[in-house]
């Protein structure tokens, strides 16, 4: 043990210089347990410190409790799509008619694929646009989740074997005509209506439709019924009686509702 | 005596031994220091991105969905997701109630093909599409079950993962209350949405929502005054996804309908 101190002194001496025998004494004074205990735990402590500097990596806890670098792998990922500001750099021509047409809210990239090589290398990498049937109903193809008033066709009756560019140009979709029918928009509600008991009533008989409501929809609202007296045109038990046509009495029933508040008129079925 | 003498030669290498690796330890982390401090100034972009600066959410408004799963396949290109189902980064649901109470939920392929109408819509009371992601919760469970600390919420709001430091384990799959996450087939680590963090931090959008034909999905600053997904906030009737989960999810859901779970 008296050698160890020795080559102890020898070595870290200089950690204490004078006060070496002021140490010394107040660490005999220790008890012999404590000071094991003692050099235990300060080894402990260091070789925790050493082992925390090792495990946790250097540029944690630079943004947060996390690897800096990770950020940086996630962000070193390559682009695909470039956004279609990008593409107007370039093709301004089909920007402008797309811009001014129902797809101006469309972006490039959802037909044309992603972008990003094509602008790094336009002569190489060519980007191609759908050109049969299969593509345009995606958005278009009649479901009855689909918001009503958003353009739906079903395929299946709607021009068979003709591509759909064949007679809409994709950059400006306007159809070749005014749609005639409401349901061209309105689908769900043609629907529902062609299995309900108001099948032969026209749309235009309640809905009041200004002409311009096919070309800007949502500018141009047709109206809808505001008074239980056109209901009541057919179902009111003042009016002639017409076969097959269930009337009520307008004084007691339904109160101050409106009648389409209850009944459904696109499929009015009362019970 | 002879037991003290025994004891002293060992101790005095086994010292030296531990001060020698001790060294050799602290050495490779020196020099990744120095890596990591050249990484982490690209990181911020030659300084024009700082996430301080930012705090990221969504807003997806149910009435604009079309359903047509544009945002599903544009994010799988963008992120080299595996095209084939049960792995999404984001899906589009359709829920179709009927008459008679039941709902039906589907979402064949996550919508990467579309959907097909399927049922006799006559007994269908109403019918909607709801597209899903991961919701970026401020309070997010996978975070908290990490055991290796993998995956973390950066300052200005986004779940990520630590793709290298991810083991695997799956915990962070079956924590998640939305189902975001999965396993990535090939690496074998968990995988989910990263709000496009490679196109937000350069000033783009992510890709589900450039595809967007119709602006159902609205992404943007939520504490600015200017911003797309504020003006969503202030104009529409908000809800999240399981709000008695208190996960405080950042993607913002507008005419959400009560079977949405």
């Amino acid at each position: 043990m008296a050698k160890f101190k020795e080559k102890l002194n020898w070595r870290f001496g200089w950690l204490w210089f004078n006060k070496e025998k002021v140490f010394m004494k107040s660490w005999q004074k220790i008890p012999e347990q404590i000071r094991r205990l003692l050099v235990l735990m300060v080894l402990l402590i260091v070789l925790f410190l050493i082992v925390r500097s090792w495990l946790i990596p250097p540029d944690c806890g630079k943004y947060g409790h996390y690897r800096a670098s990770a950020v940086d792998n996630i962000i070193s990922q390559p682009l695909r799509y470039a956004g279609q500001v990008e593409c107007g750099d370039c093709h301004e021509d089909h920007m402008e008619v797309k811009n001014a047409g129902y797809h101006k809210n469309l972006a490039c990239e959802v037909c044309h694929g992603p972008a990003a090589d094509h602008i790094e290398n336009p002569d190489e990498v060519e980007l191609l646009a759908p050109r049969g049937r299969g593509y345009c109903p995606l958005c278009h193809e009649y479901l009855p989740a689909r918001p009503t008033g958003f353009p739906q066709i079903v395929s299946d009756s709607h021009n068979p074997m003709k591509p759909c560019i064949a007679c809409h140009e994709p950059h400006d979709p306007k159809p070749p005509e005014t749609p005639r029918e409401c349901s061209a928009c309105h689908a769900q509600i043609a629907r529902t209506k062609s299995i309900s008991h108001h099948v032969y009533v026209p749309c235009t008989r309640c809905h009041e439709t200004p002409e311009e409501h096919k070309i800007r929809p949502r500018d141009f609202r047709p109206t809808k019924p505001q008074t239980r007296e056109f209901c009541g045109g057919c179902h009111a038990t003042q009016t002639p009686e017409i076969k097959g046509i269930p009337q009520v009495d307008l004084q007691t029933h339904g109160q101050r509702y409106v009648c389409w508040q209850c009944h459904y008129p696109h499929l009015p079925e009362a019970h | 005596m002879k037991k003290e003498q025994r004891k002293k030669l060992p101790r005095r290498d086994f010292l030296k031994n531990v001060l020698r690796s001790c060294a050799g330890l602290m050495l490779p982390g020196f020099l990744f220091a120095k890596e990591a401090g050249k990484k982490a100034a690209a990181l911020l972009l030659d300084g024009l991105y700082n996430p301080a600066e930012h705090s990221w959410g969504m807003g997806i408004d149910i009435n604009k969905c079309i359903g047509c799963g544009r945002c599903a396949d544009a994010c799988k290109k963008e992120n080299n997701v595996p095209n084939v189902p049960f792995f999404f980064r984001t899906w589009v649901e359709r829920y179709r109630v009927f008459e008679n109470g039941e709902t039906l939920i589907d979402s064949p392929n996550g919508a990467v093909n579309g959907f097909e109408n399927l049922t006799d819509e006559r007994t269908i009371i109403r019918s909607f599409f709801v597209p899903k992601l991961c919701n970026h919760c401020n309070n997010p469970p996978c975070v908290q079950v990490c055991p290796v600390g993998a995956t973390f919420q950066t300052v200005d709001g986004v779940v990520l993962v630590d793709a290298e430091y991810c083991i695997g384990c799956r915990y962070c799959i079956q924590a998640c209350p939305y189902g975001a996450r999965f396993l990535h087939p090939e690496t074998r680590t968990a995988e989910k949405c990263t709000f496009c963090y490679h196109r937000v931090v350069r000033g783009k959008l992510p890709a589900c929502v450039e595809v967007c034909p119709t602006q159902a999905r609205i992404f943007g600053e939520l504490k600015k005054k200017a911003s797309p997904l504020v003006r969503f906030m202030r104009m529409n009737k908000i809800r999240v996804l399981k709000p008695a989960l208190n996960t405080e999810p950042r993607v913002y859901y507008s005419n959400l309908d009560m079977e949405v779970r």
